[in-house]
């Protein structure tokens, strides 16, 4: 009877799961598999195609814009995550703090992270090209009196303007969850030994809050490593192919301009750099947390 | 009269509370820039800041329905709403089934154990990488419309919230399950009866996060569904640029309908967004 029962619960358990691999399978890691397929191939993704062994990897070391769209990817990154997380900190504490009106602002500040990346870039395109500008020519500033789209020096400091506006929001409703995870017998105890202000802050808050500052380092680089939807809307990738994000380069050479098999090694290779970048940032932060 | 802070150190601190609000204009900026231009007429619109940015002189709703009429709005909003839901209903069907029927069985069991780590460490893949065999194996499939881009959403979902499914999970006692067993339940059975309307809170979570994702996605809809005509909210923005021209007080009018859907919804639902969206990432 026991066993019988036992029986029927592991059988439900394979009806299930079994079910649900070969869901993730055909639309998940068969994709996977056949774009590492394609990436040995010359295919255009259309037509016959020949097998070109490694080719593709190698010329894709040798290709500027491949190149350049790297660069460009990491340094957007880089920026955005530290502009970020360094604002959201800053705004947590505030948002933390005996404050009125408390839990209306943090609503507010929430904001931008529920709106489409998409619509978010075309407003901000208009921001850019009209407002900004002409304010800009009536302060007499030179740098902002023309378009910053428009100059392959600025157009990537604005991609990180409209990103970083919407990341903010989210990393700073992670941190304000930490900070609450701090007791207040922290502080008492601290204010007991002179700590105040940055001191505080450095010693006390900030030692207590590193889980949630691994959250946010993780996250922020990850979604910004992968950013797409703010360069369709803002640059289309211009001006001179100087905001080409990887994901943007990929989709746009992969499937219009007949660089299938070249982009999937691309992708291939962007697989790879997010992975090891994932793993590196979470073990560099696990040393840190024990080191605390 | 002064009410007593439990803390002691003082009350209300003026200064930040100021500055936070005045903080806020970077939030509503944008916002306030899309709404006056969206009720404009292309003529109010002269080549200076006053001229986007004053107030416009009537406040008529002709842009919005001509926006309406441009993008299809009707028809978009459907779809993104069609999408989301379906996704939303499938992810957590599907998934906490999923965390449930690995959860339960990954310690014991290395099948488990590996499906539980096969599916979780998908978060890692890139859409970039599976994009393009996407393509071509949904349009084979016959299923480069609506139906792929929700089966694609569905399984795009499934490692972060099998994460969040069995992490939930670890917290509710085996023996709920096992009293149910001696009443002579199955399974299956007692799995809805019991364990699903548990994890409700978990359900929200899952919810909020997969609904914002989807709704606001552009990359799956644009890739899988060009060619069908249809478009999602977001997806029209992008295939009516050209359609815009230079006419912003028409595009802004269209931005600012792509933009009320999530805003009503946020107004409603505002707690459990924060909540969930908190509880999916700290997790």
């Amino acid at each position: 009877m026991d066993k019988a029962k036992g029986n029927e619960r592991k059988r439900t358990f394979l009806l299930i799961t079994i079910p649900i691999l070969v869901l993730f399978f055909v639309f998940n890691t068969l994709p996977l598999i056949k774009g590492l397929v394609y990436s040995f191939t010359n295919f255009k993704g259309y037509g016959s195609y020949d097998w070109v062994g490694l080719r593709n990897y190698i010329d894709l070391f040798q290709d500027a814009r491949v190149g350049k769209s790297y660069l460009f990817t990491f340094k957007f990154a880089l920026v955005s995550t530290i502009i970020v997380n360094v604002i959201s900190l800053v705004l947590a504490l505030g948002l933390n703090s005996k404050i009125r009106g408390k839990s209306a602002l943090r609503g507010i500040y929430f904001i931008p992270n529920i709106l489409g990346g998409l619509v978010v870039g075309y407003i901000f395109s208009f921001f850019f090209t009209y407002i900004l500008p002409s304010l800009g020519q009536k302060m007499g500033i030179e740098f902002l009196s023309n378009s910053m789209l428009a100059s392959t020096k600025s157009a990537w400091f604005a991609i990180v303007i409209v990103a970083s506006w919407q990341a903010i929001a989210m990393n700073t409703i992670i941190y304000i969850s930490g900070l609450q995870t701090v007791p207040e017998e922290v502080y008492e105890a601290g204010a007991i030994d002179g700590a105040t202000g940055w001191k505080k802050f450095k010693s006390l808050t900030f030692p207590l809050i590193i889980p949630f500052f691994t959250i946010n380092m993780v996250l922020c680089m990850k979604n910004f490593l992968m950013v797409f939807d703010q360069i369709m809307a803002l640059t289309k990738g211009g001006p001179a192919q100087s905001t080409e994000s990887i994901s943007f380069l990929i989709y746009k050479n992969g499937m219009d301009g007949g660089q299938f098999g070249f982009q999937s090694a691309n992708a291939v290779l962007f697989f790879v750099v997010i992975v090891v970048i994932s793993v590196c940032q979470l073990q560099f932060m696990n040393k840190k947390e024990e080191q605390l | 009269m002064m009410k007593k802070k439990q803390s002691g150190v003082g009350g209300t601190n003026w200064p930040v509370t100021i500055l936070l609000i005045i903080g806020c204009i970077t939030v509503f900026f944008p916002l306030y820039m899309a709404i006056v231009i969206a009720f404009k007429q292309p003529s109010e619109m002269t080549n200076n800041i006053a001229g986007a940015l004053s107030l416009p002189s009537s406040f008529s709703l002709s842009n919005f329905t001509e926006a309406m009429r441009v993008t299809d709005f009707w028809n978009s909003l459907g779809n993104s709403v069609l999408i989301t839901l379906v996704t939303v209903v499938l992810a957590i069907a599907i998934h906490s089934l999923a965390g449930y029927a690995i959860g339960r069985n990954m310690g014991n069991s290395k099948f488990y154990k590996f499906s539980y780590l096969y599916i979780v460490s998908g978060m890692f893949v890139p859409f970039a990488i599976l994009m393009m065999p996407l393509v071509k194996q949904t349009s084979q499939m016959g299923i480069g419309n609506r139906v792929g881009v929700i089966v694609l959403y569905t399984v795009f979902y499934m490692p972060m919230n099998l994460l969040l499914y069995s992490g939930y999970l670890k917290n509710i006692p085996m023996a709920l399950e096992e009293a149910a067993k001696v009443d002579g339940a199955s399974t299956w059975k007692t799995y809805w009866s019991i364990i699903f309307p548990i994890m409700k809170p978990m359900h929200a979570t899952v919810a909020v996060l997969t609904a914002l994702g989807t709704w606001n996605d552009v990359m799956t809809p644009l890739v899988i569904m060009s060619g069908t005509g249809k478009n999602t909210l977001p997806l029209a923005q992008l295939n009516f640029q050209t359609q815009f021209g230079t006419n912003y007080n028409l595009a802004f009018a269209s931005y600012l309908l792509a933009l009320i859907p999530i805003l009503i919804f946020y107004l409603v639902c505002q707690k459990q967004i924060l909540n969930g969206v908190v509880n999916g990432a700290v997790k």
